[in-house]
C-alpha cells in the first residue's frame, strides 16, 4: 500500500483502520468528559472498543497469512514520518487487547458501580478508554518514538485507574504511587535506549533502525541502548526482580481495571521487548544470544518457580493470581530464550492465553467481591455451591491457568515443551512441567475453598448479575475452544513468530 | 582518555551526573515529594541528552532563510542543527510534566489518607494492615497461610 500513491489520493476506509484504530478510543475519552453523564459514559466506551474489536479483527484478516500494512501518518513517508505497522504479530495482539476491552466494560458497568464513588465514574470510563488508546497504540505503531508517547498515555491513566481503588482500600493509593515511581523509571530507561539508538542510526523508524543496524552492523553506543531498552521494558513486563509493583497494583486496584491489566498491559509490554529483540535488533548479534541464554532463561526459570511458590501461600485470591501472573511472565520469557519457531510461537500464544484465562479468573474474583465484598478465601467458603454458575468459569480459567488438555493454558505450555525438547533441553521441558504442578497446588487450593468447605451458616448469595455472567462464560468458552481448536491463535501466532524470526528482514520490504 | 576526549563529551559527563543524581534520590530519599522530584531530575537528564545530540558544531537554528517576497532561499552551505530531537523532548517535556503532577496528585490523598508522607511511616502502617489481613484470614483456614 506504501510508495506509488499519491499521499493526498482520497482513500478508502479499509485503508483508514490502522489510524482509527487509535482514534476511535482516543476521541471516544474527551467526548465522555465533555458529555459527563455516567451512563452515556460507559455506552460510549463499550461502542467505542466493539468498534475497535471489529477493526482488529479487520486487520487480523488482512494480514493473517503474512506481509505487513503500512499506513503514514499525515501522509509522511516513512522513514521521516511516523509509520503506523500491522503484521501478524502486533495484530493478534490487538485483537487481544480489543477483545478483552469490549468483554472487560459489561462486566465494569456493575463492578465499577459497587466499587467506586458514583461522581467519578464518568472520568473513570475517560481513563480506561486513555488506557486503552495507550496499548492500542504502543502494538500498532512503527516508529520507536511514539511507543514511548503511547506508552506513557497508557501508564499514566494505569497509574489513575489503580488509584481508584482506594475507595474500597487505601493501600491502592501507595500501590499506585509506588506502579508510577517504578513504571516512569522504566519508561525513562526505554527512552534512553531510544535516544542511544537514535545517536548512532538517526532514524527512529523501526524499519529503518532494522535495516541501518543489520547493515552497519553494531557499536557500543547501540548495545547499551539495547541493555536500556530491556530494563525499562523489563520492568513494564513485570520481568522478574522488576516485578515489585505488581502484586500491589493488581491486588488493590478496582477489579474491573485489574482484569484489563492483567489480560494486556504486561502482554504490550512482551510484544515490545519481541519487537524489538527480533525486529529492531538482530537476533543474529552474539550479544543478544547471550541475553537470552544467561539473563531471560534464568530470569524465566526464577521467576516460574518462586512467583508460584508464593502464590501458593496466599490468603488473598486476588493477590495469589497476581503471584501467578509473575509465574506466567517467565513462561512467556522463557519462550524467547528457547530462540526457535516453536517456543516464540509458544510466547504469542501463551500471551494470548493467558491473557483469556487470567481476565476471566480476574473477573470472577471481580464477581465474587461484589456479592461478598472480599477477595480473602476465608470469606469464599462453599461459594461454588451457592453461586455454581459465578464460580463455574472460575474453575475453567484455574484449569486453563494449570494446563489441563483440552484447555487453552495447555496449547502455549504444549508448545513450549515442544520447543524445549527441540533444543535438547529435556531438563528445562521438565521444570515447565514441575511448575505447572505449583500451579495445580494454588488453583486447587481456590477450588477446595469454593466446592469442598462448608458455606457460612445462613449464605443466601444471589448469582453474579447477567452483565458480568455473560462475559465471563465468554472467556471460560474461549478458555476450552482454544484449547481444542487451535487454528486462530496457533496460526496468527506461528505466522507472528515467523515474521519475528526473519529477523530485520522482515521488516525491510 | 586524553583531555579532549573529556572536554569533547562533555555534555554526556552532565547526562550521567544528573542521571545518576536524580536515580539516587528516588532510591534513598524517604520523602514522597523527594522522591518526585529526584525522579523530575531523572527525566530532565534524558531531555538534555536528547538536546545536546541534536546539536551539530557550527550548526544553527534550522529555519530557512527567505527572500524578500516571502519565497524560501534555501542555501546548501549553512550547517543546520537536527530539530528532530528537540521535537520530540517537547513531547517528553509534557509526559515530565503529567508524571509529576499526577504524583503530586497522588501524595495529596496519600497524605489524606495515611497522615504522613515518609515511605518509612508509610511501609509500617502496610505491614501492620498486611499482618492484620494475615492473622484475620490466615487463622480462619487453619493458620494454612
Amino acid at each position: 500500500m506504501a510508495g506509488t500513491v499519491s499521499p493526498h489520493d482520497a482513500k478508502t476506509l479499509i485503508e483508514q483502520l490502522p489510524i482509527l484504530q487509535v482514534l476511535v478510543p482516543f476521541c471516544t475519552a474527551p467526548l465522555i468528559v465533555l458529555i459527563g453523564n455516567r451512563h452515556m459514559a460507559w455506552l460510549l466506551a463499550f461502542v467505542a472498543s466493539v468498534i475497535s474489536l471489529v477493526i482488529s479483527y479487520v486487520l487480523l484478516t488482512q494480514v493473517y497469512g503474512g506481509g505487513f500494512i503500512s499506513y503514514q501518518l499525515g501522509g509522511w513517508a516513512p522513514p521521516l514520518g511516523i509509520e503506523y505497522r500491522v503484521d501478524a504479530a502486533n495484530a493478534l495482539v490487538m485483537l487481544l487487547i480489543s477483545a478483552i476491552a469490549t468483554l472487560t466494560l459489561p462486566f465494569a458497568y456493575e463492578s465499577v458501580k459497587d466499587e467506586i464513588k458514583a461522581k467519578d465514574h464518568t472520568l473513570f470510563y475517560a481513563c480506561f478508554m486513555l488506557c486503552y488508546t495507550g496499548l492500542m497504540g504502543v502494538v500498532i505503531t512503527g516508529d520507536a518514538f511514539n511507543v514511548f508517547v503511547f506508552l506513557e498515555i497508557s501508564s499514566l491513566s494505569t497509574y489513575v485507574l489503580v488509584a481508584q481503588g482506594a475507595g474500597r482500600d487505601k493501600r491502592a493509593l501507595t500501590a499506585a504511587y509506588d506502579y508510577l515511581i517504578m513504571g516512569t523509571i522504566g519508561a525513562t530507561f526505554f527512552v534512553i535506549g531510544i535516544g542511544f539508538l537514535f545517536m548512532s542510526t538517526g532514524t527512529l523508524n523501526m524499519a529503518d533502525l532494522a535495516d541501518r543496524i543489520a547493515n552497519e552492523g553494531t557499536n557500543r553506543t547501540i548495545r547499551a541502548g539495547f541493555a536500556f531498552i530491556i530494563v525499562g521494558m523489563g520492568l513494564k513486563a513485570a520481568m522478574y526482580p522488576l516485578h515489585l509493583w505488581l502484586p500491589k497494583a493488581y491486588t488493590f486496584a478496582p477489579s474491573a481495571v485489574t482484569v484489563l491489566l492483567s489480560a494486556t498491559s504486561t502482554k504490550m509490554a512482551i510484544y515490545v521487548l519481541l519487537r524489538f529483540l527480533f525486529s529492531v535488533y538482530n537476533p543474529e548479534f552474539i550479544f543478544e544470544l547471550n541475553v537470552m541464554f544467561l539473563v531471560f532463561m534464568p530470569l524465566a526459570l526464577i521467576a516460574m518457580f518462586s512467583a508460584s511458590f508464593v502464590a501458593v501461600f496466599q490468603v488473598n485470591f486476588k493477590r495469589m493470581l497476581a503471584y501467578s501472573s509473575i509465574a506466567q511472565i517467565g513462561y512467556m520469557l522463557l519462550g524467547i530464550a528457547m530462540f526457535n519457531l516453536s517456543g516464540l510461537t509458544g510466547t504469542m500464544v501463551h500471551m494470548f492465553n493467558h491473557g483469556i484465562t487470567k481476565a476471566v479468573l480476574f473477573m470472577g474474583v471481580g464477581a465474587l467481591v461484589l456479592r461478598t465484598g472480599s477477595s480473602f478465601y476465608n470469606n469464599l467458603n462453599g461459594l461454588g455451591r451457592v453461586m455454581p454458575l459465578t464460580v463455574a468459569p472460575i474453575v475453567i480459567g484455574g484449569l486453563s491457568l494449570i494446563g489441563v488438555p483440552g484447555t487453552a493454558g495447555f496449547v502455549s505450555k504444549w508448545m513450549l515443551v515442544q520447543a524445549a525438547f527441540e533444543n535438547g533441553w529435556w531438563f528445562i521441558a521438565i521444570l515447565i512441567v514441575l511448575s505447572s504442578l505449583l500451579a495445580v497446588v494454588y488453583v486447587w487450593r481456590a477450588i477446595e475453598v469454593l466446592y469442598l468447605s462448608e458455606p457460612a451458616q445462613g449464605t443466601k448469595m444471589a448469582e453474579a448479575p447477567m452483565s458480568m455472567l455473560i462475559p465471563m462464560w465468554i472467556l471460560a468458552i474461549a478458555c476450552i475452544w482454544f484449547g481444542v481448536a487451535t487454528d486462530l491463535p496457533l496460526g496468527a501466532a506461528s505466522t507472528a513468530a515467523e515474521v519475528l524470526l526473519s529477523g530485520s528482514f522482515g521488516m525491510v520490504e | 582518555m586524553d583531555w579532549d576526549f573529556i572536554a569533547g563529551h562533555v555534555n554526556y559527563w552532565m547526562f550521567i551526573v544528573l542521571m545518576m543524581t536524580g536515580l539516587y534520590i528516588v532510591v534513598s530519599s524517604g520523602n514522597l515529594v523527594k522522591k518526585i522530584v529526584g525522579l523530575n531530575i531523572f527525566q530532565v537528564a534524558v531531555f538534555m541528552l536528547y538536546i545536546s545530540i541534536g546539536k551539530i558544531t557550527g550548526g544553527t537554528a534550522p529555519i530557512f532563510p527567505s527572500n524578500s517576497k516571502g519565497y524560501l532561499e534555501i542555501d546548501p552551505s549553512i550547517v543546520y542543527s537536527n530539530p528532530l530531537p528537540h521535537v520530540l523532548i517537547l513531547t517528553a517535556i509534557v509526559v515530565g510534566v503529567a508524571t509529576t503532577s499526577l504524583g503530586l496528585a497522588l501524595i495529596i490523598r496519600i497524605r489524606e489518607e495515611f497522615d504522613t508522607v515518609e515511605s518509612d511511616d508509610l511501609v509500617k502502617i502496610e505491614q501492620q494492615l498486611t499482618s492484620a489481613d494475615n492473622k484475620e484470614h490466615g487463622d480462619a483456614m487453619g493458620g494454612m497461610a
